[in-house]
């Protein structure tokens, strides 16, 4: 399998005590890889620095062989990277079409712009029923399929999740869980999951990687994870 | 409210007060003597922008202490000073010829009047922040000249009043400059002011202040009355600008609207700015600013050959668009002013 | 009652100015969590500037045009050149560095142009209809109206019909998300000062004919007007801007007819006063809590 990103020796913050501390970390076209890890440990931070949110101190980012130092934020979109950021990125002010369009205003292709639109009301219907609320009346459930489905309208390549599980009902997860195994498998989607839920994203997940502390400890299977058990009682808490 | 704007320049609270208290009196005492030295050497006009400058401090002081040390913008103070000048015009009127002593209890009266003026808005400022506090304070300063002409039997509308000053003490000599006079007087407020202030914001008081600046919540939870905070804060600081504005009175001897335009109150905001918020030391470069900016402009323009109606439009309107300049110049690049430039140097 | 009906006209027309003036003040509030107090200053600039063009053509709608597209030019040079840079951790950073845009402006003016009233001069004439002996509108109030109905139409069709709307409102909610989906949200922070400012000129050239004339402090009172009617409307609110534009509008209108022009700012600072100590969401918030 060929790499689609790949970060390396990525430093971020400064001082003795960094918030990431020379990360390197691999993810394969077409996989699902989960980032997992305690409170504090750097996930949200390495994820934010993957999308150009934050910038590194040190090491570089490469997207599908291009390195994206000096890329703007605004520009990532367009080269494929979707990130959903924790807190589900919903702007509540905007009605649920309003939110979903703005995922797509960027594209050039309107036609398609508007048929992935309309895949995502296909795919999550709790959402065309409510196609004129504002984002704030919407439940938790929802709210993540919109930011999901946000993110789908821009037909990304990979796709970038910041715990998507926060505060959901179990049943809602692993439906969220089940689709993104889904999208990998119809569209060849690669996905970078940010997780405190082991349990459920190392269900969907190809392959785990755990950080604690601003350094990735350990990057295997996601099945030798699931057995290794002192690396489970260790990091992940289960 | 957060703590960019207002730098923290805490002196240790480890040190007595006692002995502290005491050099701010010693410094009170060499800063008058000096001034005093300073006022014979001068030329009458010197003089007069001496006692200008000492005017402009006892106002910048005050509103160092309301917007740097506890976070609140005022855009009207000098409405206050307004307030602070009419007072003493009219006080004067009713006492004129008895005495020096009459010009004291016009002061006071001034300073009183612009008190309870302050402690209104105060209490109004009390609960808004931020851009809302601007606008109000902003609408006060705007308000000056329609009170002078809806009242106009008090106020006298556009043409304001004049202002009897009694001449110098006899005991000083016959031929005792006025300006050296008003130089005087101008300086016992301001020293007066700066070392009241001095004295109260290094104790229980300036603590609190600073506690509400830097965050509301967490004054209120070590048992900072915030509001109350606030309100005394505004009160301290018109106290301040009454005092100023009745000194200005005194100065040119007359008061009218167009001695206080809002421009005027964005002056006192710019000079505290630049001079550093959050310091008293601050205040004094301001007030010095105030002062030598539209003097250096006046220089400036008798130098270059112009017509006198262009000298005329430069010399009103060049210290305005510099001061804007600096303004925005401080802002931008170190938002601690002058007073934390210097503060920074010495620390590096 | 005739003075009633005059009145109230007279009202509406200065309030339909209040509102797009407040708008303005809106659009930048909302988008940058600054009230630009520079905003009056600016008008005054391009009205200047525009009325200088008239007299040297001899054309007031091209002075006019000049005006308007001045506004937009200052606007968006203001944000790309100062306030981009401010620091915004603090209420009072934004709020003193437009105080420092009001003193070089009208020093600036001052400079060139002189500290005497220059006469304004109206498009159209300012004599009252009168319908059955009742004085009630001037062409200009209709013109007044009319430009103020299209400006505010055309930032309703702006802001909800197109994609720039959508990509200048999502960037106002949330600047972070708004980059992640390859919104331009600096962009659109300059379009957004630019519109502002453009409709605050075109809110001076409707105003200022009404006044003394060009004068660099002219705005000075109609911004603190207009900042009243921001308030009175909520900040944060376009159609409370509108709203609290006429009503102070009619407010000023009634007090100056009654009780005399000098008692008016007094009006709007008792106004300011009651409406931001009773609601000071402003009165059409639907809570009072979230605006300060």
């Amino acid at each position: 399998m060929t790499a689609l990103l790949e970060a390396e020796q990525l430093t971020v913050g400064y001082g003795a005590a960094p918030v990431l501390h020379s990360v390197d970390l691999t993810v394969a076209q077409g996989s699902i890889t989960a980032v997992l890890g305690a409170n504090g440990a750097g996930k949200t931070t390495l994820l934010r620095t993957l999308s150009g949110l934050l910038r590194p101190a040190t090491g570089r980012v490469v997207l599908d062989g291009q390195d994206l130092r000096g890329v703007k934020v605004e520009q990532m979109v367009r080269r494929g990277v979707a990130h959903v950021p924790e807190g589900r990125g919903v702007v509540t002010e905007l009605t649920v079409d309003e939110n979903l369009r703005l995922g797509g205003l960027w594209r050039r292709d309107r036609v398609d712009a508007k048929r992935a639109l309309d895949e995502v009301y296909d795919l999550f219907e709790p959402l065309a029923r409510r196609r004129r609320f504002p984002g704030h009346q919407l439940s938790g459930g929802e709210r993540q399929m919109l930011a999901l489905g946000r993110a789908l309208v821009g037909r990304p390549r990979l796709l970038l999740l910041d715990e998507p599980s926060l505060g959901l009902a179990p049943k809602v997860t692993a439906q969220i869980m089940g689709l993104l195994r889904t999208l990998r498998d119809r569209t060849g989607l690669t996905v970078l999951l940010v997780e405190q839920n082991v349990r459920s994203a190392l269900s969907v997940a190809d392959t785990g990687i755990v950080m604690s502390l601003g350094r990735v400890v350990a990057n295997a299977d996601a099945a030798t994870l699931r057995d290794d058990e002192d690396m489970r009682h260790a990091y992940l808490g289960f | 409210m957060s703590v960019t704007l207002a730098p923290k320049v805490d002196a240790g609270t480890r040190v007595p007060a006692a002995p502290r208290k005491h050099r701010y009196l010693v410094w009170a005492v060499v800063a008058a003597v000096l001034i005093v030295a300073l006022t014979y050497a001068l030329p009458p006009f010197r003089n007069y922008q001496l006692a200008t400058v000492g005017a402009y401090l006892c106002v910048t002081a005050g509103l160092t202490v309301l917007t740097g040390l506890n976070g609140q913008l005022s855009l009207g103070h000098g409405a206050l000073m307004a307030t602070g000048a009419y007072t003493v015009a009219m006080v004067q009127e009713k006492l004129a010829g008895r005495g020096q002593w009459t010009l004291l209890v016009a002061v006071l009266a001034g300073i009183a009047v612009a008190t309870v003026a302050g402690g209104i808005v105060g209490l109004a400022a009390a609960r808004l922040r931020g851009p809302y506090l601007a606008g109000l304070t902003l609408a006060v300063a705007v308000v000056v000249p329609a009170i002078a002409s809806t009242f106009d039997k008090t106020f006298n509308s556009d043409q304001g009043l004049s202002v009897y000053v009694d001449p110098p003490p006899l005991a000083l000599g016959a031929t005792f400059p006025y300006e050296r006079w008003q130089a005087w007087l101008a300086w016992a407020g301001a020293l007066l002011t700066v070392f009241l202030l001095a004295t109260l914001v290094r104790g229980r008081f300036g603590r609190a202040l600073r506690a509400v600046r830097d965050d509301e919540a967490a004054a209120r939870i070590a048992g900072v009355n915030v509001a109350r905070t606030q309100v005394l804060a505004f009160v301290v600081s018109a106290a301040c600008a009454g005092l100023g504005g009745a000194l200005f009175a005194v100065l040119a001897q007359s008061v009218s609207p167009g001695a206080f335009p809002i421009s005027l109150s964005l002056f006192l905001v710019m000079a505290i700015v630049i001079g550093g918020l959050g310091s008293l030391a601050g205040a004094v470069w301001g007030a010095v600013l105030l002062v030598a900016l539209p003097a250096l402009t006046h220089s400036l323009t008798e130098l270059i050959d112009v017509s006198p109606a262009v000298a005329q439009r430069l010399e009103g309107n060049l210290p305005l668009a510099l001061f804007g300049i600096t303004l925005i110049v401080v802002m931008l690049a170190a938002p601690g002013g002058i007073a934390s430039l210097r503060l920074r140097r010495r620390k590096a | 009652m005739d003075r009633f009906v005059f009145l109230t006209f007279d009202g509406l027309s200065r309030g339909a100015v209040y509102a797009a003036f407040a708008l303005a003040l809106v659009l930048i509030w909302r988008a940058t969590r600054i009230v630009n107090f520079a905003q009056g200053a600016m008008a005054v600039a391009t009205a200047y500037v525009g009325y200088s063009v008239s007299a040297a053509t001899g054309s007031y709608w091209l002075g006019f045009a000049v005006a308007v597209l001045g506004g937009l030019l200052l606007g968006a040079v203001t944000e790309r050149v100062v306030m981009r840079l401010v620091d915004h951790s603090s209420h009072l950073n934004g709020v003193v560095v437009a105080l420092g845009l009001v003193l070089v402006i009208q020093g600036v003016l001052g400079m060139i142009y002189g500290n005497e009233f220059r006469p304004a001069e109206a498009p159209f004439s300012r004599e009252a209809f009168t319908v059955g002996g009742i004085a009630l509108l001037s062409r200009f109030d209709l013109f007044v109206f009319g430009a103020v109905f299209l400006v505010v139409a055309l930032l309703v069709v702006l802001f909800t019909r197109t994609s720039v709307g959508l990509r200048m409102r999502a960037s106002a909610f949330a600047p972070d998300v708004s980059r992640l989906l390859g919104v331009n949200v600096g962009g659109m922070l300059t379009l957004g000062w630019a519109l502002a400012a453009a409709v605050g000129s075109l809110a001076g050239m409707l105003v200022l004919p009404t006044e003394l004339g060009l004068h660099p402090n002219a705005m000075d009172i109609v911004f603190v007007s207009s900042f009243t009617a921001a308030v009175v409307g909520g900040l944060d609110s376009a159609v409370g801007a509108v709203a609290g534009g006429l009503i102070v509008g009619l407010l000023l209108s009634y007090v100056s007819g009654y009780l005399g022009a000098t008692v008016a700012p007094i009006a709007v600072l008792l106004l300011l006063v009651v409406v931001l100590l009773g609601r000071p969401g402003g009165l059409f918030s639907r809570s009072a809590a979230r605006a300060v």
